[in-house]
């Protein structure tokens, strides 16, 4: 009696399967005529999300964030540098953003995946859109000295919404920065004060303890598939294949849009198509902002 | 109130065209396209479609390859950006089931820009498909509009007024098509189709 039932149920399981590897879009719109997804959420709902600041131990400032599977680690190394003849009381920020091939079967290794420059660009336009970092804080000496800021950004896993994860990693671990003391030495060059050298002491410092940045109105961003008739928030890398029209917003705690960022698709954005995408995004931006507090507050405590 | 600009245009003037796409710009290429807006200039040229596609594109459909060729230097972010945009698109309109398992190479060559430098290769390179024969949905129109500190919204700003301005918005829209009967014009729910945005995107700050 139960050899049958396991027959059918195994031949059933392989049907839904095959089912979605050979008509891919029609067990999308299956699953969407009935307002779901098929890992389970409704249409407007994000993945799970996770923060986790300081993971890098050697680096000034780190963050590493999880959505859905979607991995991403930050870290910034912090250097003095010569600022230049444009802005002489400005430090500098130089965001990167790394695909190894461990992320995904699509970036093979050597040649940089399509998607790095673009996601990169997209993160410093965001950044400097914002205003969140008030440039002049870097600065040391007027014209001589100021932080040059790296900030590495690695994809570990590449499950849809990269640039999401990566905006969200970017915030944290500048959230979590710390900028390093230093000190004047008899040459009138700028150098480190590693804490456990007393004998350094005696120079005098520039900046006095460490400290962390100010940050602004901080941005936070939320990816939407558009097809047909529905929004689909915080899309998987398969849902992103599928279905080829994304639409990001990026707003700020302060509610300014930074971001409306739609490249192509077959999908046109109307007007309330845009304004559900933005209510869509304000409430997210809410949920991360906590996400990011509770965060901060952790580390605080230890 | 009245946002006085250096060039002494109104704040919803573009500046002066110039288009011209034949093949007697460039022999070699079956479709090719040059696009002024008064000193910002684009070479675009088409080839294909040409058989075959590359790895990790989908063969049941006609693929597009975009080149971007910046005036001096090599390729950057920026460029890799810009890339990527305009094969979003273009693939949007153009009727990809026609010729499946081909590529269409599309290369744009920034000749001079002074502001507006992607709408205006949006332009450039759609006038290049039409006089390549591409079949094509509808032709797109890409416009860039800044926006003051004051929140007057300025159309078609130069390189010097981009940078002086709080943000800036491109904006690539559908065209409408225009048919004697009521049905052939598109018009989804309540808006027509060219109030839909296609492509936007936006740098700086706003409300």
């Amino acid at each position: 009696m139960g050899l049958p039932n396991v027959s059918e149920d195994l031949s059933s399981e392989m049907e839904v399967d095959a089912f979605r590897r050979l008509f891919p879009l029609r067990y999308f719109e299956r699953h969407l005529a009935e307002s779901i997804r098929p890992d389970g959420r409704p249409l407007g709902k994000a993945r799970e999300t996770s923060i986790f600041l300081g993971a890098v131990a050697s680096a000034n400032g780190s963050a590493l964030v999880k959505i859905g599977s979607t991995t991403i680690l930050t870290a910034i190394k912090m250097e003095v540098m010569t600022p230049s003849l444009e802005s002489p009381d400005e430090g500098c920020l130089a965001i990167d953003f790394h695909m190894p091939p461990i992320c995904s079967p699509i970036v093979r290794p050597g040649r940089p995946a399509e998607a790095s420059p673009v996601v990169s660009k997209q993160l410093s336009d965001t950044i400097s859109s914002s205003k969140m970092i008030d440039l002049k804080e870097l600065s040391l000496v007027s014209g001589k000295a100021a932080w040059m800021a790296y900030l590495d950004i690695y994809c570990l896993d590449a499950d849809g919404a990269l640039f999401d994860a990566a905006l969200l990693s970017a915030v944290a671990s500048l959230s979590h920065l710390q900028i390093p003391v230093v000190a004047m030495n008899d040459d009138g060059k700028i150098v480190l004060v590693s804490e456990e050298d007393g004998q350094k002491r005696e120079q005098e410092p520039v900046n006095k303890e460490k400290r962390k940045l100010t940050l602004r109105s901080i941005p936070f961003s939320l990816t939407c598939i558009l097809h047909k008739n529905y929004i689909l928030a915080d899309p998987t890398a398969e849902e992103e294949s599928i279905m080829e029209t994304h639409v990001t917003v990026v707003l700020d705690t302060s509610g300014q849009l930074i971001s409306l960022y739609k490249p192509g698709g077959p999908v046109l954005a109307y007007t309330s198509a845009i304004q559900d995408c933005a209510a869509l995004t304000r409430q997210r931006v809410k949920e991360l902002k906590s996400f990011l507090d509770k965060a901060n507050s952790a580390m605080e405590v230890e | 109130m009245e946002t006085d600009r250096p060039d002494s245009q109104t704040p919803n003037q573009l500046r002066p065209l110039a288009c011209s796409c034949s093949c007697s710009i460039l022999h070699r290429s079956h479709g090719s396209a040059s696009w002024a807006q008064r000193e910002t200039k684009v070479l675009a040229a088409v080839y294909g479609p040409k058989a075959g596609t590359k790895k990790n594109e989908n063969p049941k459909k006609a693929s597009i390859k975009v080149i971007w060729k910046p005036k001096t230097g090599q390729i950057g972010k920026v460029e890799k950006e810009y890339e990527m945009i305009l094969k979003r698109t273009l693939e949007s309109i153009c009727i990809r089931t026609i010729y499946p398992n081909t590529t269409t190479l599309v290369i744009v060559q920034i000749v001079h820009d002074d502001g507006v430098l992607l709408p205006c290769a949006i332009n450039a390179a759609c006038v290049a498909l039409v006089d390549a024969r591409i079949p094509l949905k509808h032709l797109v129109v890409a416009i860039c509009c800044s926006i003051t500190d004051s929140g007057c919204i300025i159309l078609d700003p130069t390189k010097d007024q981009e940078e002086k301005m709080k943000a800036f918005i491109n904006l690539v829209f559908p065209n409408t098509i225009v048919s004697v009967l009521p049905e052939g014009s598109l018009q989804e729910g309540s808006e027509t189709m060219a109030h839909g945005i296609m492509t936007s995107i936006t740098q700086g700050a706003m409300s």
